[in-house]
């Protein structure tokens, strides 16, 4: 019963809770005994919250037996990426320089959440302030890989994919900056979009870099992930960035997964060289199943792409530079003395807090950025890179007049070895070179499995892109192809991953 | 008391027979909108530290600003009322530097993309002359926190052993005004100067933008100078003297910035580019951080906020909101009033203006209204530390009382003497002027026998003063009034008194 009741998506648990077939309590315990099972080597979680999930999970249960007409997630736990602050529960971030923080106010993302009856089981792990694609750089040591415990499980928001792909969660929230969503759902054989940027309020999200910080939905399926969407997505007049329309409609997109007479732009740019053999192949395989599903295939060229990871790379630190100076041990957080200065000044401390409070990866970026954006470099390198920003949406436009979505593989690889791109930087950086253009133009993408690559066994993501505030269209083309995949494998992908609680008892 | 020593300075006279003064003025306004500039919190003056704050002001991870709209109408009518023009379309950027009362390590501010610009204002100068103040830019920003250093004698950070910080400040909106460089003032410049503040305060008080109270901070200043010789036309080092808070101090840090730039350069020397403290109680200026043109706050448009864009028809609707230019309504007022240059400067200097447009406006004569509200409620307004307008709304005096007093007068019922009366008891709180005329009494007795039986009485006790104005000294008659207008206990018109008793003795 246990096992079955972690392993079920989010549609159905919300169908059986509302049935009254079984208690939030009841799913909630079973996804904590998951973790109490499973996260000693998996390591999804910074922090449970065992008692306010349980709390949580039980008054749903009161307000569904008073008969009260609830949500439709109302019920269904999920994790929280520890980027998001939560009231009363810890934030991190992944950084030893919020070690201790405990937020006064919920992100707005949480409360809807919370507005939506679900229980928050506890905060999952990030590479330090969403900076990685490994969870490498988390203060608080990695999360695994599910499907192998020696690989990453992508990143930044490695804890929100491995805490579903190892059933111990049905959903959970990510953000993505460069690809943080859809590489860590690609290496995990899970689900996961990037909306619309302002498409969810950024409001509660620590930033790192505010032009392409987008939060959004982690789950298993395609349909639970438009679920999810639905709850996060909406204006918010706290975040200015915030689209004031109505959120496109996801979930009837998901349950249609119709593409008749859709165009599929392939981009030229993201594939072929530079991509694992087995991720082109079963990319090439999707691509035929929406054509049997009666899609007609494009191939459209984005010639800016190429730059997009140079101007990535002097955006986002730039403003994260700005974005991390606030924490300086005025306020909160850590507060580190100098060491030898018997009575330091505030600046002395601000620098030595953030010398033993920020990992080398943050360190970099901050570094590059304040570079980028010092007088006399930043027309060369803030202000060229935007111009690349600019020309990449002018690629997207030009694309999505010959197309209706773009696709692409996610990442160039499967999941790689813990510390085979750690020391390298620019090895690192690359393997979101499919996921960043998205970012920079702000338009919507989902990351879904198309399979195992035969050559290691490992899932390969199935990336689809949309123009900005069509992410309907994300779910009906990511649907259409989850139903022919699904009905060429047998079952859903995670089934055929290892036994985890066997690692477990092994650890 | 300022420790510091004063420079060497030459006479003022001396300075300007050699070198040519060019001033720049930086005035930070503080607006007067009832929440802070991105977030909903408060602004009261004066409350208790750190209760005004919230996530935004308080820059937690996380929050994020939103643009107070009342803030953006109100730098908009302050940019059209300087002549300025209005952006069409600019943008906030942080502006970048590590400092303990600022909460984000970065200042939103506005950077290359002002809200108004190229603009002036005319000052009207002691001998009726008029400079025009090219006006370079106005622009938005939020103000930092307070912070108070303890512990050290000069209540500046060297020798404190500790600071507190006090956010209530942070994030409350700020206009920050700067003009163009200055030439020509040549000995104009301290008055120059200081007219050019004064007459700012005046506009932004008729605006209604911000109670302009430099004594509170909420109007600041700071007092860029610098000299060039004679026949030269580059400017000289500058100097910036920072928070020069009252109008008399305008003019004397300039007067003294002046002194001491001419020592330094006659005797050779170089001028450093810094900013300086300006001390009220010596008047002198001190060294404070030295700068140079390259200090770099990284500046960057601020990725947390939208553009603001006000569309020419926003702009037309807030010009229509502008009052009058106060030069030009004292000019009105003065000659619709008939006031002498004397009369109405001493109006305008104890802020009798809009109080005595209102009573005119009422219905009293020009000539009472100012009677009235510059004589014994000024005296005590004064005695109060308070201004008339004030000290009049404090005492529920209003300018009805005023037309109501004068029409007591003109019609009849009371004496100049007993109005001062009737006043006194106005004042004091008894109520409107006829109820006080009534409850003390007060009424000329209109009875002319009474008055006849009054001056047979007196001329019969006088046979001596009688008998001098029979003869033709009709001066003398003075005291017989005197007499009269005792008998009468005051109550009645000493012109009549006067007629009576010359009609006794003449025929
Ligand atoms: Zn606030």
């Amino acid at each position: 019963m246990t096992n079955e009741l972690i392993t079920a998506s989010a549609a159905d648990l919300a169908a059986r809770l509302a049935a009254r077939e079984i208690s939030s309590a009841e799913l909630t315990q079973a996804c904590l005994d998951r973790t109490a099972a499973v996260d000693g080597v998996v390591h999804s979680y910074l922090h449970v919250d065992a008692e306010g999930a349980l709390a949580a999970a039980r008054a749903i249960d009161e307000r569904r037996a008073a008969r009260e007409s609830l949500p439709t997630l109302a019920g269904v736990p999920i994790a929280v990426k520890d980027v998001m602050t939560t009231k009363g529960l810890p934030t991190t971030c992944g950084s030893k320089i919020l070690e201790g923080w405990i937020p006064p106010y919920d992100s707005t993302v949480v409360t809807r959440l919370k507005a939506a009856g679900m229980p928050i089981l506890g905060k999952t792990n990030l590479d330090e302030f969403a900076m990685g694609s490994s969870t490498e750089h988390s203060a608080y040591g990695p999360s695994r890989n599910p499907w192998d415990l020696d690989r990453i499980p992508g990143g930044s928001g490695g804890g929100s994919s491995s805490v579903i792909a190892s059933f111990q969660a049905p959903l959970a929230t990510g953000t993505d900056t460069g690809g943080s969503i859809r590489q860590p759902a690609a290496v995990t054989g899970t689900v996961g979009t990037k909306p619309t940027y302002g498409g969810v309020s950024r409001y509660g999200l620590v930033a790192l870099a505010s032009s392409l910080d987008q939060a959004g939905p982690c789950a298993r399926t395609v349909l639970d992930t438009a679920l999810l969407h639905e709850v996060m997505a909406g204006h918010d007049p706290m975040d200015s960035t915030s689209i004031d329309a109505p959120v496109p409609a996801v979930v009837e997109a998901a349950r249609r997964a119709d593409v008749s007479g859709m165009k599929i732009g392939i981009i030229r740019e993201l594939t072929g060289d530079g991509f694992q053999a087995g991720v082109q192949q079963r990319f090439d395989e999707s691509v035929q199943h929406l054509v049997d599903a009666g899609a007609e295939v494009v191939e459209v060229s984005c010639p800016s792409f190429t730059y997009a990871l140079a101007a990535y790379y002097l955006i986002l630190p730039s403003e994260a530079s700005s974005n991390l100076a606030k924490f300086d041990a005025m306020r909160y957080g850590l507060r580190v003395a100098p060491h030898g200065i018997d009575d330091p000044s505030a600046e002395q401390v601000m620098a030595a807090t953030r010398d033993a409070g920020f990992g080398d990866e943050v360190k970099r970026r901050i570094i590059l950025g304040t570079y980028a954006l010092s007088s006399g470099y930043y027309d060369a390198y803030y202000g060229s890179a935007q111009k690349v920003r600019r020309l990449i949406a002018d690629d997207f436009t030009r694309a999505f007049e010959a197309a209706d979505v773009l696709v692409s593989p996610t990442a160039p690889t499967t999941a790689f070895a813990f510390g085979d791109k750690i020391d390298d930087p620019m090895a690192m950086y690359l393997n979101d070179i499919a996921t960043i253009p998205a970012n920079l133009a702000g338009v919507p993408g989902m990351s879904l499995p198309s399979g195992l690559a035969p050559e290691d066994g490992l899932p390969v993501g199935f990336q689809i892109l949309a123009p900005a505030m069509q992410d309907q269209r994300l779910y009906a083309v990511g649907a259409a192809l989850e139903a022919r995949l699904l009905s060429a494998w047998g079952a859903p992908l995670l089934h055929s991953a290892p036994d985890l609680t066997a690692a477990g008892k092994g650890a | 008391m300022s420790q510091a020593t004063a420079e060497a300075t030459l006479p003022f006279e001396e300075a300007l027979a050699a070198y040519d003064p060019v001033l720049g003025l930086e005035v930070h306004v503080e607006l007067g909108t009832n929440t802070k500039m991105f977030c909903g919190c408060a602004t009261a003056f004066g409350a208790e530290p750190n209760s005004q704050v919230c996530p935004v002001c308080l820059g937690l991870p996380g929050a994020l600003p939103v643009v107070n709209e009342k803030g953006v109408e109100s730098a908009i009518r302050i940019g059209l009322a300087l002549n300025c023009e209005i952006a069409s379309w600019c943008r906030f950027a942080r502006k970048n530097y590590f400092y303990p009362d600022m909460p984000k390590n970065f200042q939103t501010s506005q950077y290359d993309e002002p809200i108004a610009f190229n603009g002036h204002l005319d000052v009207e100068l002691a001998d009726g002359s008029t400079y025009r103040v090219e006006i370079e830019r106005a622009h938005m920003e939020e103000d930092t926190g307070k912070s108070l250093h303890v512990g050290g004698s000069t209540g500046r950070i060297h020798g404190a052993t500790h600071s507190l910080v006090d956010y209530n400040r942070a994030g409350i909106p700020l206009i920050e005004i700067v003009t163009k460089p200055m030439t020509g003032a040549g000995e104009r410049a301290p008055e120059i100067a200081k007219a050019y503040v004064a007459t700012l305060r005046d506009l932004l008080k008729a605006l209604g933008v911000s109670d302009v109270k430099m004594e509170q901070g909420s109007m600041r200043c700071d007092v860029n100078l610098s000299l060039m010789p004679k026949d030269s036309t580059t400017f000289g080092i500058r100097s910036e003297t920072k928070n020069v808070n009252s109008l008399r101090s305008v003019e004397r840090a300039v007067r003294y910035e002046i002194g001491r730039h001419a020592a330094i350069l006659s005797s050779g020397g170089k001028v450093t580019q810094e900013t300086r403290h300006w001390h009220e109680d010596t008047g002198i200026t001190t060294a404070g951080r030295e700068k140079s043109d390259a200090e770099d706050y990284r500046y960057f448009p601020e990725p947390d906020l939208v553009p603001v864009a006000p569309s020419a028809e926003t702009v037309e609707a807030l010009r229509a909101t502008l009052p009058e230019p106060p030069a030009a309504r004292r000019k009105r007022l003065q000659s619709a009033w008939g006031y002498s240059d004397l009369e109405m400067r001493d109006v305008v200097n104890a802020a009798l203006v809009d109080l005595i447009d209102e009573t005119v406006t009422a219905g009293a004569s020009p000539a009472g209204a100012r009677k009235w509200w510059s004589g014994e409620i000024a005296r005590r307004a004064n005695d109060a530390g308070s201004d008339v307008p004030t000290y009049a709304a404090s005492l529920a005096v209003t300018p009805a009382h005023v037309v109501e007093l004068e029409s007591l007068v003109t019609g009849g019922r009371l004496n100049d003497a007993m109005a001062r009366q009737v006043w006194d008891g106005v004042l004091a709180g008894e109520g409107t002027p006829t109820a006080v005329a009534d409850a003390r009494g007060l009424e000329l007795v209109q009875d002319t026998g009474a008055l006849q039986a009054a001056v047979d009485k007196v001329i019969a006790a006088n046979p001596d003063v009688a008998q001098k104005v029979r003869d033709g000294k009709v001066q003398a008659a003075g005291a017989l009034i005197g007499q009269v207008m005792k008998e009468m206990k005051g109550q009645a018109d000493a012109a009549a008194a006067r007629q009576l008793i010359l009609d006794s003795l003449t025929n």
